[in-house]
């Protein structure tokens, strides 16, 4: 499929850099920039690039933002291939991906910069708990959903809730059906929390795990699965979960319950791995963090852009559309839009440094 | 005059022969057409699925040879398409027959109207209908009552699933979609009755309920057959409805109220489809390919008790 998407997107890019010529070049701080900016991958941020375009439009009218959630392989391999300007990828570049974009980008490169941070909540349907809310040490959500505990009154989960009344009624683990990048990001953070009990990896298709429980397909429907059966309890996206009650994890000791600020604390307390380029921003993303204040079940997705593009138009829509999306406003339209959890203010700052070395090549 | 007419006639005949031949051309044109589409689908699945079946089990991630991973699949879309039919058939002759033989003529015209409207409604409705309503209605006051009386059968072993997302609310669902098709065929076998037949039956003392089994039922029998075996088909290809309302596995299990069901093939295609790269691909499109023999399969049969009961 994505092969077969190129040249459309090819075309479209061309017409963009006839666009761009024509309208800007007189400097990349200039206000009034023209032209279009195509972009390509990761369906998880589709709801989030809908609220980026929108709120781009009204910053910088003349622009055009285009995106194709095509997936992230196909996303990079499209970027690499020069049939768009960016991809957006649920992972980074990787090292031999990086060689490759010196083709595509010239000395410099390409560099991934996490834009976009997804909460995933664990939500349950045990309305005899009433307004508590659940706490739930990483052993014991793996222990759930490897089929180990099986009742609400087990003594793994009463000794998370101490003075909590647990009903004595069936545990039905929800998950999705489909394959999906939030069942790989969640079963990546039991696979690291708690890799005595969750040994099968991190996987994005179920049955490649231990099975059992009830699958259902999308978001929507693990939702819907959830709050139709009492006694449930699934993953999903956090912005997706209504009213449903989420469970805090436990964290560094504590046990820390999902908000934006939290989860986005994430890429915070993340290793960085760099690719190749010094300005690269992947991380490995770290599920056990020390600090009980930052949520570890979250999905993070980067774009990656070249560090040089040919012509001064293309670079100028790249590093204004990049910057914005990192800043402040850019993150409150995906959190708006999407959902999303805002980068905290040390990564943004980094970011924005990366973003300045978007230039235009020499010659 | 004579020579006149006679050429008039000739010219007549000429015209028609033209006729004839144009018409017989676009006939034989659509029939050709439709045998190259069905062989062009075949040979497009089979060069497909090539690569999925000549590959290795190690080159998937689950490392499941084809059968491993296609059984429980096949499994799971006949236990599905039989439980609907087996639900759906005996509902649809009864409801034929009330239409035809008991109903008066004005309310079976309206009533029948709104059994083919349930033709009409698209299968994501019916999904929705399925997850939204009839299935948290069966998990709290059907499955529950199911299992506890009748548990020891393998069927009802449980746990019940709370949301009720199992294979018995998914094969009821299905019933609900094939009805109107299955209704449909019998109605108008039951309606052509030979009156003589009929009258012969009541005029020797027959009851209404005798005279339909000695008169209606056997002139009826192979439609009702062929009927169901459309059912079935329909039933077999179905797959939004059950995507949205069967809860997966990859195993085998006649458990009908649990949690843990085996998938049917078209489910399975819309679920793993969109994410689906490279091999897993072919390996979806040859589960493609078994359905479609599956599929061929049920309408020979069909056909063949369809005529032999005629006969």
């Amino acid at each position: 499929m994505p092969t077969r998407r190129i040249p459309l997107i090819a075309i479209v890019a061309l017409l963009a850099v006839a666009c761009g010529t024509a309208g800007g070049g007189t400097g990349s701080t200039a206000p009034g920039l023209a032209g279009t900016l195509v972009g390509a991958g990761a369906s998880s941020q589709a709801a989030a690039m809908d609220g980026w375009k929108a709120g781009f439009a009204e910053v910088e009218p003349g622009v055009t933002v285009e995106y194709d959630p095509i997936g992230s392989g196909g996303g990079r391999s499209t970027f690499l291939a020069g049939g768009s300007d960016f991809a957006g990828s649920d992972s980074p570049l990787k090292a031999e991906e990086f060689e490759q974009s010196l083709d595509r980008c010239g000395p410099l490169g390409a560099i991934s910069v996490p834009h976009y941070i997804s909460p995933i909540a664990i939500a349950y349907n045990l309305p005899s708990v009433g307004d508590t809310v659940l706490q739930l040490s990483p052993e014991t959500v793996a222990g759930i959903f490897a089929n180990q505990i099986v009742n609400w009154n087990d003594p793994k989960i009463a000794a998370d809730n101490p003075g909590v009344d647990l009903p004595d009624l069936a545990i039905n683990p929800v998950h999705r059906s489909d394959e999906s990048g939030t069942s790989a990001n969640f079963t990546d953070y039991l696979a690291q929390a708690a890799p005595a009990v969750w040994t099968w990896g991190s996987i994005e298709v179920w049955d490649e795990g231990p099975g059992g429980g009830e699958g259902a397909d999308g978001t929507s429907g693990v939702v819907a699965a959830i709050r139709a059966g009492e006694g449930s309890i699934g993953y999903a996206d956090a912005s997706q979960i209504g009213d449903l009650p989420a469970a805090a994890v436990g964290v560094g000791g504590g046990f820390v319950r999902f908000s934006p600020e939290a989860a986005g604390r994430i890429v915070d307390s993340s290793e960085r791995v760099s690719s190749g380029s010094e300005w690269d921003y992947a991380i490995e993303v770290n599920r056990t963090p020390d600090n009980p204040d930052t949520y570890p079940i979250a999905l993070v997705s980067y774009h990656i852009f070249c560090l040089e593009y040919e012509d001064q138009a293309k670079a100028d829509l790249v590093k204004a559309f990049m910057g914005w999306v990192g800043s402040e406003d850019g993150q409150a339209a995906a959190a708006a839009s999407a959902g999303s959890a805002p980068i905290s203010d040390a990564v943004r700052d980094a970011i924005a440094r990366s973003i300045d070395q978007v230039t235009v090549a020499d010659g | 005059m004579t020579i006149e007419q006679s050429a008039r006639e000739e010219r007549q005949v000429r015209v028609s022969k033209v006729g004839d031949r144009v018409f017989l051309g676009l006939s034989r044109g659509a029939g050709v057409f439709i045998l190259v589409t069905l062989a062009g689908v075949a040979l497009f699945l089979f060069r497909e699925a090539l690569p999925a079946l000549q590959a290795d089990a190690t080159e998937f991630r689950d490392s499941d040879t084809f059968l491993q991973y296609v059984g429980p699949l096949v499994f799971g879309t006949v236990l599905a398409s039989v439980l609907a039919v087996v639900l759906a058939a005996p509902l649809a002759v009864a409801v034929a027959l009330y239409l035809t033989h008991y109903a008066p003529k004005r309310l079976a015209r309206t009533f029948g109207l709104f059994v083919d409207l349930l033709a009409a409604i698209p299968s994501v409705v019916f999904g929705l209908w399925g997850i939204a309503f009839l299935a948290p209605l069966l998990a709290r006051h059907v499955y529950p009552v199911l299992h506890e009386n009748f548990g020891w059968i393998p069927l009802f072993a449980g746990p019940v699933v709370p949301s009720g997302r199992s294979m018995l609310t998914a094969g009821i669902v299905l019933a609900v979609m094939i009805l109107p098709l299955m209704t449909a065929i019998s109605r108008e076998a039951f309606s052509r009755t030979p009156r003589l037949h009929e009258e012969a039956s009541l005029a020797l003392g027959a009851t209404r309920w005798e005279m339909i089994r000695q008169a209606v039922l056997p002139f009826g029998r192979s439609a009702v057959v062929s009927g169901t075996m459309l059912g079935l088909g329909r039933a077999l290809g179905e797959t939004m409805a059950v995507a949205m309302i069967l809860s997966p596995a990859d195993l085998f299990s006649v458990n009908l109220i649990g949690p843990e069901n085996p998938n049917t093939i078209a489910a399975n295609i819309a679920l793993r489809f969109p994410e689906a790269q490279g091999l897993d691909v072919n390996r979806l499109l040859a589960t493609g390919l078994v359905l479609f023999a599956v599929t061929l399969v049920v309408n020979l049969v069909a056909r063949r008790i369809a005529s032999g009961g005629a006969a």
